[in-house]
């Protein structure tokens, strides 16, 4: 497979920067991946299977080594990957609802206008839905966006019943066709019970006009964001079920290492990447290209 | 949860040291790689951890602890105070300037909370020192972050200068100063908008905010959910302005704020407020003490300290 060497490639490329491959160098493999924001037990758990397979091979030579190192690599990264579902599902006919969730201030607004500039310029009819009726500024937020890509938006008044916009936006994108509709929510806490209610309740309203959808509940995660990053997953997971995470912010110095554990322990997949403020500042997740990223660090550190 | 172990983890450490009577160092190494991993779970910054441990450490194995009749309880009070003396010893006020106005300027990553934290602040001057401040919408780049701002002025009847979108932060922040100074504003709010610490054009912008407002509060707004990155945004920004405080914001979550310990190991400033939620008087002022205690995951710090 291409890109399986792509990403072995690069991997082989950093591990040829080390001078030995010791106890040291696993120790600093631990603190990337640490830095990483992937968590202690993740960062182990990595380095231990690593060290127990250089061992496994008997390798000595610096080479026999990395090519141990790569494959586990791959291996880990692979395996973990198997069932990874990381495409957008659209439904067969009628329209296809994506669901935007998420904590405070992650960029699930500005995914959404990312999103439906899209989808615009695919030539679908994209319908949005400004379903933050509480936040300040939030309506004229998702305004501006649909004006920005020129797509269409259903609103009420500010302090709104968010279900009510929703149940206007749902029916509209079935009655005018659209191919799209994208509904923005509120920040809340996943620990606030009674926001998490009301997003439960967008959600089967939703469900009950067009019993297929959402195709997409998709969790906004800051990639700046450290371990609670985890326990949102979780909580928004059993809330709405979650299909795919949108890690935004990466762009920053953050490495979102964190969706590594999200992962293993909940096969949530990364589907978008947001790297800026922009309307084109979207991209599909490339797993080898951010699990190279999780890497890199160490190439600069060893260089030195 | 990898946290709810947490407690009790450094019990059963602990509680090792206490049938033993005395300790030896390799007992203190044990006790201090579990507040290790407890600092890390809550985000702490790994290098940050890294000197505390070495701190802790050292003073625990001062002939002090370990001839001491209970060595863990010596160690949890050592950890604990090296905490809160990293932390600030305690809350530190807002600046004010002797004549008016005193400016304050909100820097910080994108979606931090700089604008509601903004107006939670007026409004608190507002309410409890019958202040009259003035803010200054300077965000003309995030959709409706005018909006946004004046909203909450209106809700809460504080005043707001904008110039839209199509005049410079700087010259809005020039033209808000002279309106603050002819209606004799106490205080005035530069809401900034958010922006990555590497972003050298947008970080320079600010630069010339605060060359024209000198504000006598540079406030670092920092969700408080941010993980081992912390400490880069917070040199980034107070390498860049010198910041002279910082708030931490979504405290009203479930995350362990890290992020704090962080912030003041690297920068050195205090941490001055903290938001614990979404609404205008969901504003506290900060206690090192109880940020401690919530870092390590410990209800009750003097609880465990007793217990050991
Ligand atoms: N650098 C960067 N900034 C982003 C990205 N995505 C969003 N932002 C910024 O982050 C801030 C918050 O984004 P929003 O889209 O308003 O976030 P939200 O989740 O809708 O926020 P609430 O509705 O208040 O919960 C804004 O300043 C955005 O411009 C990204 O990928 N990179
Ligand atoms: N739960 C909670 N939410 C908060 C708190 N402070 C701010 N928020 C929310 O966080 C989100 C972002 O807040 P803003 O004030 O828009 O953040 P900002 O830093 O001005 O964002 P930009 O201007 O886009 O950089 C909004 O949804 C706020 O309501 C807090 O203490 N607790
Ligand atoms: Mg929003
Ligand atoms: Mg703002």
């Amino acid at each position: 497979k291409k890109s399986r060497q792509g990403f072995g490639a690069k991997i082989n490329a950093l591990l040829a920067n080390f001078r030995h491959v010791d106890e040291d160098f696993f120790d600093d493999l631990e603190e990337t991946l640490i830095e990483s924001d992937v968590g202690f037990e993740t960062a182990v758990k990595i380095s231990d299977e690593l060290q127990d397979e250089v061992k496994l091979r008997n390798a000595k030579s610096k080479s026999d080594v990395s090519d141990a190192i790569v494959e586990k690599l791959v291996d880990l990264y692979e395996k973990e990957g198997q069932e990874e579902d990381n495409t957008l599902h659209f439904a067969k006919n009628g329209p296809t609802v994506f669901l935007f969730v998420g904590v405070n201030g992650v960029g699930k607004t500005t995914t959404i206008g990312k999103l439906a500039h899209k989808y615009q310029q695919e030539g679908k009819k994209v319908l949005l839905a400004a379903c933050d009726t509480f936040r300040a500024g939030a309506i004229e937020q998702l305004d501006e966006w649909a004006q920005r890509v020129d797509v269409d938006i259903v609103k009420k008044p500010a302090q709104s019943d968010p279900a009510a916009v929703v149940f206007d936006a749902v029916k509209r994108a079935q009655t005018e066709d659209y191919d799209v509709l994208l509904v923005d929510t509120a920040g809340r806490l996943q620990n606030k019970v009674n926001l998490m209610n009301e997003l439960a309740k967008i959600k089967r309203v939703i469900k009950r006009e067009i019993p297929d959808s959402p195709q997409e509940v998709l969790l906004a995660l800051d990639a700046t964001t450290g371990q609670n990053a985890l326990t949102q997953a979780k909580q928004f997971k059993d809330v709405t079920e979650v299909s795919g995470i949108v890690l935004t912010k990466l762009d920053g110095t953050a490495r979102g290492g964190i969706v590594l554990a999200i992962r293993n322990e909940l096969h949530l997949p990364v589907k978008l990447v947001g790297l800026g403020e922009q309307m084109d500042d979207l991209r599909d997740f490339d797993a080898e290209k951010f699990v190279y990223g999780l890497f890199k660090d160490l190439v600069a550190q060893t260089a030195k | 949860m990898a946290f709810e172990g947490l407690t009790e983890r450094l019990q059963n450490a602990i509680g090792k040291l206490r049938r033993k009577g005395k300790i030896s160092e390799s007992d203190v190494k044990e006790v201090m790689r579990e507040i290790r991993l407890a600092l890390l779970e809550a985000d702490v910054n790994f290098g940050v951890v890294k000197d505390f441990v070495k701190t802790v450490r050292t003073r625990a194995v001062g002939s002090e602890v370990l001839e001491s009749l209970t060595p863990a309880q010596q160690i949890v009070k050592i950890v604990n105070e090296e905490l809160v003396k990293v932390m600030g010893q305690e809350s530190v006020p807002l600046n004010k300037s002797p004549k008016i106005p005193t400016v304050i300027m909100m820097v910080g990553l994108q979606g931090a909370g700089k604008t509601t934290t903004a107006s939670k602040l007026a409004l608190k001057l507002k309410n409890e020192k019958h202040a009259r401040p003035l803010m200054i919408a300077a965000d003309v780049y995030r959709p409706a972050a005018i909006d946004q701002l004046k909203t909450l002025g209106q809700e809460n009847d504080l005043p707001v200068f904008d110039m839209g979108t199509d005049v410079s932060p700087v010259k809005i922040v020039e033209e808000g100063l002279k309106v603050a100074q002819e209606n004799k504003n106490d205080y005035v709010f530069i809401d900034t908008a958010g922006r990555l610490q590497i972003d050298e054009k947008l970080m320079q912008e600010l630069t010339d905010i605060q060359k024209l407002a000198t504000p006598d509060e540079v406030l670092l707004t920092v969700d408080s959910m941010t993980g081992q990155n912390a400490t880069e945004v917070a040199e980034g920004f107070n390498e860049q302005l010198n910041i002279t405080g910082v708030i931490l914001t979504k405290l009203d979550g479930d995350t362990r704020g890290g992020a704090a310990l962080s912030i003041r190991a690297v920068t050195g400033k205090p941490i001055k407020f903290i938001g614990q939620g979404e609404k205008m008087d969901d504003l506290d002022v900060f206690y090192p003490d109880r940020m401690a205690s919530r870092i390590l995951g410990m209800g009750d710090m003097m609880t465990l300290i007793e217990k050991a």
